[in-house]
Formats: C-alpha cells, sequence, structure tokens
C-alpha cells in the first residue's frame, strides 16, 4: 500500500478555541482514484482539506501529512499549489466581471517580457476548456455562464496548475442533474488521466456512482475507510456511519389528514425583471389544501422559487398577472407584509443571502418576521421576544448554549432551523419551503422532514421546492412538476415515482399542458 | 427516530474550555463592547494629567459641552444612517443652507422665533426626503446623491445668504444655543468646591436615581424571564461608577454656570434615540436591514421606508444643529458646518459602528465624539498647532477602527 498512496494525513489534531475540530484524523489517498469523504454537517471535513490546503498551516495543528513520497509542511494555499494540491470550495470564486480565460490564469498569468500574452492566455485556455468538455468562448465573461459551467471553468483553472490532487468540496451542491452527470462524467476522465481527486458531498448516490473509496469522518475523527467495490457498500451503509445509527427510514412516517382549500393561484404569469419579453412562470394553477404536504418538483430554470417568490409579496419578478385566492376569497398580495397578513410565508433557498442575519443573534432573527406580535404600540417587547425564541430553541432543539449566539456561527441545519422558527412564528396558513434541506446533514434532515409533518398535523399548508426527488418523493403527499415556467404535471403519492417526474419536469413541449 | 441513541463517546471528553479560556473569552467580549469608554476613560484621564486639570475645570467642562453639541446632535442622525449601510456626506451643508435660513426668517422676515425654528426644522425635513427619495425609491448610492447634496445644498446657503453673513438673532436662540438655566433655588455651598447651583444639582441627584431605578426594573424583569443577569455586586459596582460620572460632571456645571440649555436637549435626543434604537420596532427594521437588505425585505420590512425616514430625520437634525450653530456664533455664515459630517462620520466610527453596516449604538456615537472633542480641547489646552490635532485625530480613527476590526477577526464573526 506504501507505494500505491499518493497522500497519508496521520494523526491529524486541530484544535480552534474551545472546539476539537479534527482528533487524531487520518486519511489515505491511493493514487489515481476517486476517495470520497463523507461526514455530518460540523464533522470535520472542510476543516480536514484546509488543513492539506494550507489554509491552516503547519504549526497551527498536529501531526503528518506525507504527500506524492515527501513530508509537506505547507505554509500557505500557493505553497500547496505548488506540490499539485488544488482545492475547489463550495462557494465558487470567480470573478464575475472577467473572462474565462482571465480567470483560469488569474495569479497564474500567460507573460511574456512582464506584459500578459493575450493570444497565449486565450489559446490555453481553449485547450483546456475542451480537456473539460466545456464548449464557450474564453473571452466570454464569467458572469454570463451557468454556475455548472463556472464549476468546471474552476477545474479548468485547477489543470492549469498541473494539478496532482484535485480537491472538490460539494461540488454539485448548486448544479442540477444533469450539469452534475457532466460533472461526474468530467471526473472519471480525470481519473483516467491520473489525477487523483478527493471530493466531500453530501449526495450518496454519486459518491456510490463515482468514488473507488469513502472516508467517513464523525465529530471530529475518522470512523472508516470503504473500498467501495470490495465491500459492497451501500448508500445506507454510508449513512450509518455517518450517523453511528442505522437510519432504516430516511424519512419519518407520516398519515396527512388532509382538510379544505387553502390557498389557490390561477393564471399565474410573471415576467423577468431583466428581460421583459421573457415569461418566466406562465399560466400557473396551483392548489394547497389544509394539512397537506405538497411538492414542487423541477430542473433549475424550470421557475419554481421565481413561482412562489413572486406569490410571496411579489418579491420577484415585474408585470405578474392572475389571482390569488385564500380560503376560498379572492385576496391581493402587494408586499411581503401583506403575504405575512394573510398568513403565507417563505423559507428562501439561499438561507445566507435571503433568510438571516448573520450578524444577530438567534433571539432577533427568531422575532424578525413576526415583530408585530412582540410589539405593543411600535415597542417591542425584549423580555417576550426572549421568550419566543427560548420556546423555538427548545422545540426545534437548535444547538446554541443559548438565543444570544450569533446565527453566522451555526451550522446550516441549525440556521435553517432559525429561519423555520422565524417563519413559523408569523403563524402562517402556508408555508412555502425553497429547498428546505439544501447542505444540511442526514441527521438535522430528519428532523426538519419531522418539523414539515408536524406543521401539516396543525393544519398548515405546506409547499416544499426541492431538487432532491427522493426528498419530495418521501415527504410530499402530492407533487406538482415545473417546466420552462409552466406547470407540467401534478402526481399524488401512490403514483410519483422518480421516472414520472422526470418526464414531466422535461417536458417542452407547449401542447402538453396539463388539463 | 426510534432507533437507538447513537454512542458518541467523544462528547463526554469534548474540550472544556480551560479556565483562564473562559475568562480570556469574558474579557476579550467585554473589551469589544466596552473598549471605546474604556479608552474614553484614558484619554480624558490622560489630557487631565497633562492638563494639570484644567480639562476638567468646571468652566472648560461645560465649554466642552456646549461647544460640540451640533457635532453630538448630528452624530446620533448619521449612526442611524450608517447603521443601515448608508453615509450622509451633506451633513455640513444641510447645517449651513438651514442656519441660513432661519437666519433669514428670524433676523430679515422678523418671523417670530418658535415659527421660524419650526419652519427651519421643516425645511431640514424637505432636504432629508429629497435625499431620501433618490437614496431609497431610485437607488442611488447614498455616497453619490449626498455628495452632490453636499455642493447643491452650499450652493443653496449662498444663494439665500447672498453670499454674506446674517445675524444677530433673538436672544432665545442663542440661549438655546449658548445660555444656562437661571438657577431656580439659589447656590449650595459644598465645602471646599466653593458655590454651586442646587437646581442642578437636584437634576444630577434625580438623574442618577432615575438611571438606577430603571436598570433595577430592566434587571429585575430579565430575572422574571429567567434569563441571565450578571452577579449582583458587578450590577452595583457598575451604577456606582455611572452614578459617580454623572454627579461629578454635574457637580462641575454646577459650579460653573448651572445647567447649559444645550445640553438638557442633548441629553433628550440621546435617551429618546437610544430608545428608538434598542426598542422601537423601526429600530429593528433598521438594524435588520443593515445587517442583510434581502433578508429584512424577505421578512416583510418595508426597507425603503425606512431608509427614506432616516434621511428625513438626519435632515431634522441637521437643521437643528445649523440652528444651534448660528446661533452660537449669532451669525449665519456662508462657511458654517464645513466638515461637520466628517467629523460626526468620524464619530459614528470610533464609537464602534461597522462599515457594512447592521452596527453601532447612539451612546457609541456620542462617545466617539466626546473623545474627538477632549482631544481637541486638551491639545488645544497644551498649545498644540492645529495641524498636530488633526493628525492625532486621524490616528485615533484610524486606531479605532482597526481595534474593531482586529476584535471581530479574533472572535471569529468577520464575513
Amino acid at each position: 500500500m506504501t507505494d500505491d498512496a499518493i497522500l497519508r494525513m496521520s494523526g491529524i489534531t486541530k484544535v480552534f478555541p474551545g472546539v476539537k475540530a479534527l482528533q487524531d484524523v487520518n486519511l489515505v489517498v491511493r493514487r489515481g482514484e476517486i476517495h470520497a469523504i463523507c461526514g455530518e454537517n460540523g464533522a470535520g471535513k472542510s476543516t480536514l482539506m484546509k488543513v492539506l490546503s494550507g489554509v491552516h498551516p503547519h504549526g497551527s495543528y498536529d501531526g503528518e501529512i506525507d504527500f506524492d513520497g515527501e513530508p509537506c509542511r505547507f505554509s500557505g494555499i500557493r505553497d500547496s499549489e505548488k506540490h499539485g494540491i488544488v482545492i475547489i470550495h463550495q462557494e465558487l470564486a470567480l470573478s464575475p466581471y472577467l473572462s474565462i480565460a482571465e480567470n483560469i490564469f488569474l495569479g497564474n498569468e500567460r507573460v511574456h517580457r512582464g506584459l500578459i500574452d493575450w493570444n497565449r492566455t486565450n489559446a490555453d485556455a481553449a485547450e483546456l476548456l475542451a480537456r473539460v468538455g466545456l464548449d464557450e468562448n474564453p473571452v466570454t465573461p464569467a458572469m454570463d455562464i451557468g454556475v455548472g459551467k463556472q464549476q468546471l471553468v474552476e477545474i479548468a483553472k485547477a489543470l492549469s496548475k498541473d494539478v496532482k490532487l484535485l480537491i472538490l468540496d460539494e461540488p454539485t451542491a448548486a448544479l442540477n442533474d444533469a450539469d452534475s452527470a457532466h460533472l461526474l462524467d468530467l471526473l472519471r476522465g480525470l481519473r483516467e488521466q491520473g489525477i487523483t481527486c478527493v471530493i466531500i458531498s453530501h449526495k450518496l448516490n454519486e459518491i456510490k456512482a463515482i468514488a473507488d473509496s469513502t472516508t467517513i469522518l464523525r465529530d471530529g475523527r475518522t470512523i472508516e475507510t470503504l473500498d467501495m467495490e470490495r465491500d459492497l457498500v451501500t448508500e445506507a451503509r454510508i449513512i450509518s456511519g455517518m450517523v453511528g445509527r442505522d437510519l432504516e427510514h430516511r424519512f419519518p412516517e407520516h398519515e396527512p389528514t388532509v382538510g379544505e382549500e387553502v390557498l389557490r393561484i390561477e393564471d399565474w404569469t410573471v415576467r423577468s425583471p431583466t428581460q421583459h419579453e421573457r415569461l418566466v412562470v406562465s399560466g400557473a394553477n396551483l392548489t394547497l389544501r389544509r394539512g397537506e404536504i405538497v411538492g414542487l418538483a423541477g430542473l433549475m430554470g424550470a421557475g419554481r422559487t421565481e413561482l412562489a417568490m413572486s406569490v410571496f409579496g411579489r418579491s420577484y419578478g415585474v408585470g405578474i398577472t392572475g389571482r390569488i385566492f385564500k380560503d376560498g376569497k379572492e385576496i391581493r398580495i402587494r408586499s411581503v407584509g401583506d403575504a405575512i397578513k394573510h398568513g403565507i410565508a417563505y423559507a428562501t433557498e439561499d438561507r445566507k443571502r435571503y433568510g438571516l442575519n448573520l450578524i444577530e443573534d438567534i433571539k432577533r432573527n427568531v422575532g424578525a418576521a413576526g415583530l408585530r406580535k412582540l410589539a405593543r404600540r411600535g415597542w417591542v417587547h425584549d423580555n417576550e421576544e426572549f421568550r419566543v425564541a427560548e420556546r423555538y430553541r427548545t422545540s426545534m432543539n437548535i444547538k446554541a448554549p443559548n438565543v444570544l449566539a450569533v446565527t453566522g456561527k451555526l451550522s446550516g441545519g441549525n440556521q435553517q432551523k432559525v429561519v423555520l422558527s422565524k417563519w413559523l412564528f408569523t403563524d402562517p396558513d402556508v408555508l412555502i419551503l425553497d429547498e428546505p434541506t439544501r447542505g444540511i446533514d442526514v441527521g438535522a434532515k430528519y428532523e426538519i422532514y419531522s418539523i414539515i409533518n408536524e406543521m401539516a398535523d396543525q393544519g398548515k399548508a405546506v409547499l416544499v421546492i426541492s431538487s432532491e426527488l427522493p426528498e419530495l418523493l418521501g415527504i410530499c403527499d402530492r407533487v406538482y412538476a415545473m417546466s420552462a415556467g409552466r406547470i407540467t404535471g401534478e402526481v399524488p403519492r401512490e403514483e410519483a415515482t422518480p421516472e414520472r417526474l422526470m418526464q414531466y419536469m422535461t417536458r417542452y413541449d407547449e401542447e402538453q399542458i396539463i388539463q | 427516530m426510534s432507533s437507538v441513541a447513537p454512542a458518541r463517546p467523544d462528547k463526554g471528553e469534548a474540550p472544556s474550555p480551560s479556565r483562564g479560556g473562559v475568562a480570556d473569552r469574558l474579557f476579550s467580549v467585554n473589551l469589544r463592547q466596552s473598549g471605546i469608554y474604556v479608552a474614553f476613560a484614558l484619554i480624558v484621564a490622560l489630557f487631565a494629567i497633562l492638563t494639570h486639570g484644567s480639562l476638567l475645570s468646571p468652566e472648560n467642562m461645560s465649554n466642552v459641552l456646549v461647544q460640540n453639541s451640533y457635532i453630538l446632535i448630528l452624530s446620533i442622525g448619521m449612526i442611524l444612517i450608517i447603521i443601515a449601510g448608508h453615509i450622509d456626506l451633506s451633513a455640513g451643508s444641510v447645517v449651513a443652507v438651514c442656519g441660513a435660513i432661519s437666519a433669514v426668517l428670524m433676523v430679515n422676515h422678523n418671523v417670530p422665533w418658535p415659527l421660524a425654528v419650526v419652519l427651519t426644522l421643516a425645511a431640514g425635513a424637505l432636504i432629508g426626503a429629497w435625499q431620501g427619495y433618490w437614496i431609497a425609491y431610485f437607488e442611488i448610492p447614498a455616497f453619490i446623491v449626498t455628495l452632490a447634496g453636499m455642493l447643491i445644498f452650499r450652493a443653496l446657503t449662498l444663494t439665500v445668504l447672498g453670499n454674506q453673513g446674517i445675524g444677530p438673532f433673538p436672544d432665545q436662540v442663542r440661549t438655546l444655543a449658548n445660555g444656562f438655566l437661571p438657577g431656580y433655588f439659589g447656590n449650595v455651598a459644598l465645602g471646599p468646591l466653593g458655590g454651586a447651583d442646587a437646581f442642578t444639582l437636584a437634576v444630577g441627584v434625580i438623574g442618577v436615581a432615575g438611571i438606577v431605578f430603571t436598570q433595577w426594573r430592566t434587571r429585575q424583569a430579565r430575572a422574571g424571564y429567567g434569563q441571565k443577569v450578571g452577579p449582583l455586586p458587578v450590577f452595583i459596582a457598575r451604577m456606582a461608577l455611572a452614578g459617580f460620572v454623572v454627579m461629578y460632571i454635574i457637580v462641575q456645571l454646577a459650579r460653573f454656570k448651572n445647567l447649559p440649555v444645550v445640553l438638557i436637549l442633548l441629553t433628550v435626543l440621546v435617551l429618546g434615540y437610544t430608545l428608538i434604537t434598542t426598542r422601537a420596532v423601526f429600530g429593528r427594521h433598521m438594524y435588520a436591514l443593515g445587517g442583510n437588505l434581502q433578508a429584512a425585505r424577505l421578512s416583510g420590512v418595508k426597507t425603503k421606508a425606512v431608509v427614506f425616514s432616516l434621511f428625513v430625520n438626519m435632515g431634522v437634525l441637521a437643521a437643528l444643529a445649523g440652528i444651534i450653530f448660528a446661533g452660537r456664533l449669532n451669525q449665519a455664515g456662508p462657511t458654517a458646518g464645513t466638515n461637520f459630517e466628517l467629523d460626526s462620520i468620524a464619530a459614528a466610527f470610533i464609537g464602534g459602528a461597522a462599515v457594512q453596516g447592521g452596527v453601532g449604538k447612539v451612546v457609541g456615537a456620542i462617545t466617539g465624539g466626546l473623545i474627538m472633542a477632549v482631544i481637541n480641547n486638551g491639545m488645544s489646552l497644551l498649545g498644540a498647532p492645529s495641524e498636530r490635532v488633526m493628525l492625532i485625530k486621524g490616528l485615533v480613527l484610524l486606531a479605532a477602527v482597526a481595534f474593531d476590526v482586529w476584535a471581530k477577526r479574533r472572535a471569529g464573526t468577520s464575513r
């Protein structure tokens, strides 16, 4: 095994003030393999990769790193890149106004006598783009291409640095299925070219599809390293390693009691705020009933979020037409305030940008949308706010010492619980949850599902927007599918299969809209 | 989750922070929150020693407060705008144009002074509404709008004044800016300190009692809601310190010329705005949109209306400062208010505001303003040339913000 290991990290311990993030972690990566790292959020995956790539320099951790047969003591990212280790972070780091080629060679410019050699820059970039299978002109600004393609540019950038070990942190988190599939294919191709990959992912089906071995971390320790082929590893096997228990059911049992109609949307049409002639949502009809959990499936760009946000107080889009009925009566919603008053809540897909005030504590965030319930004549009742927040912290099982903890420091799952608390406190009849489990570890997902069930049991109508079909099939009583701005299908739970939903989600023919 | 609870062996021996670590964290948290007040105390102590006590003499203390009242009033409006993530570069010019308007009304047109004051404040509100419209509803960055405003309102000042100073002001306006309360109860003897105004002392005693009482009630209410409150001795020590500081200032003022009218006005403003920022829905909305504009909007905050009101408020406060400044000089001049915006911005940032918005306190801005005032005053008492005063003020501003950035990074909350 010695020769065939390109990377050997042993006894890595990394301590942050008050927290042992990594404790005696060992990681062995064989040359030319795709090695997955799994673990719940906070298990130490990202910290381990930061140690490896020199973000946490030598001396700030204990343990040894051997790379390519020699002991390494990286002082920074540049140092590790010199050795051929390149990390691609979850949040892509392309400069939006620079061209693809400029981004690829940023910090590594193709220079001739102190000036940039543009011909060589663009020619080399084109060659790299071909290697990653991206058919774009190298002079296109990075902001003009989609997230999936930006990911490929990041990989091209890594290849330009003669990468030996490529680390990808949640590379498909923001990608749709087609782009994800392309990316996985590309990684297989790189493996054939002899590049070793370490991939951090929450998507177990992808790991199963692509990884040669998998190391599982839990609470800052190595639990095990599985050889995917030899050990006949299943998704359930990985999950049990991650959470330290057998997750027989990934979704909680739920017996719905569906009541009368709460919200009906008729002939809803929304235009893009940047291109007014483009219909982002077109003629959509949707009905939600009390106690029912309804899914909204669709590929990226299908208009799901846009539909939800335009209903939620016209937070998205222009030229919105259509009618909204609440409890059978037509209502007008002109602002987010109106929507909240009418008992509609929308929890965003992007917690950090649209959901939370990250510099404020849990208390202030929980109270943010329902402040009028805490106030009399414009004055906030401080202590009542504290009590409310404390109640949600306990009932939602938000892991923080108290409600004065700053939300920016919480893990994704706990942040999501704060967002849900905020909206539950407004006492809504209709809850729209946009990607409620994105970037959340398996254990916390189960908790979120239980909370969703509980909301439905309280008689609320819940609309769940999700890109993960198993999730929709697992928790929803009924699923709508959207494609290119239209609702293309409506399937009750009993008849829902991934294949059938996917069929509707990829239906672009205008004739075949549901009756 | 019916399955067996997972065995997580390392939870038990999870790294419990050592005693030193806890103390260290407590200290650093406190330092970041109270660092500005500690710094203020140190600066006062330093200049008190360097000037052999002249800084804290009754006359000088009264002067420092009265001379800087208009900057402090502007700082209140400015910190609110900075919390919301904006800036106002036009404040100095608005001070000038409002001073000019009040002078034209009172001196040239003999409008009765109370009406003139109200009209001037309304003019300030209108100016604020003008800038607020472009910033909040037309969505032009405040930097640009108020930079334009800085030029526009300076130009209007010159037009209104016809390029010359206008004065003198009615006595009442001069009293507001410069005057003192009459001694209602006469003087009392304070032993070696000499005579002091009885009414001022009474106000001080009632004020301290009020502070202690409200703080105690807040503490009791918190405890009643099951929140943790600090240890009682710490509370008592804090109250004693606050009481001492307030009474020291009051006694010195009482020994000089009673209470300055403008100090009463300033105290009312500070209390009122502190209440609004900490307890009112409006204040919550302001912090929420400063911290994350999109999240605030999607939580139902009328972000545009809040930003608009903040600029209207700034206009009114600038008008008030304009009247006081003109009244103090007894003349509205074309160069009035020059650089006031920079002084008030500096006060806000020294007082702990964050460049990205979402953070700051009214009391912080006032303390920041007083730090600059004490440096100004102390150095001029020492006979330092003005270029050196400027140099020191610049370094203090940089150091204050650098400290804040450093503390944030150390706490790991930088974003």
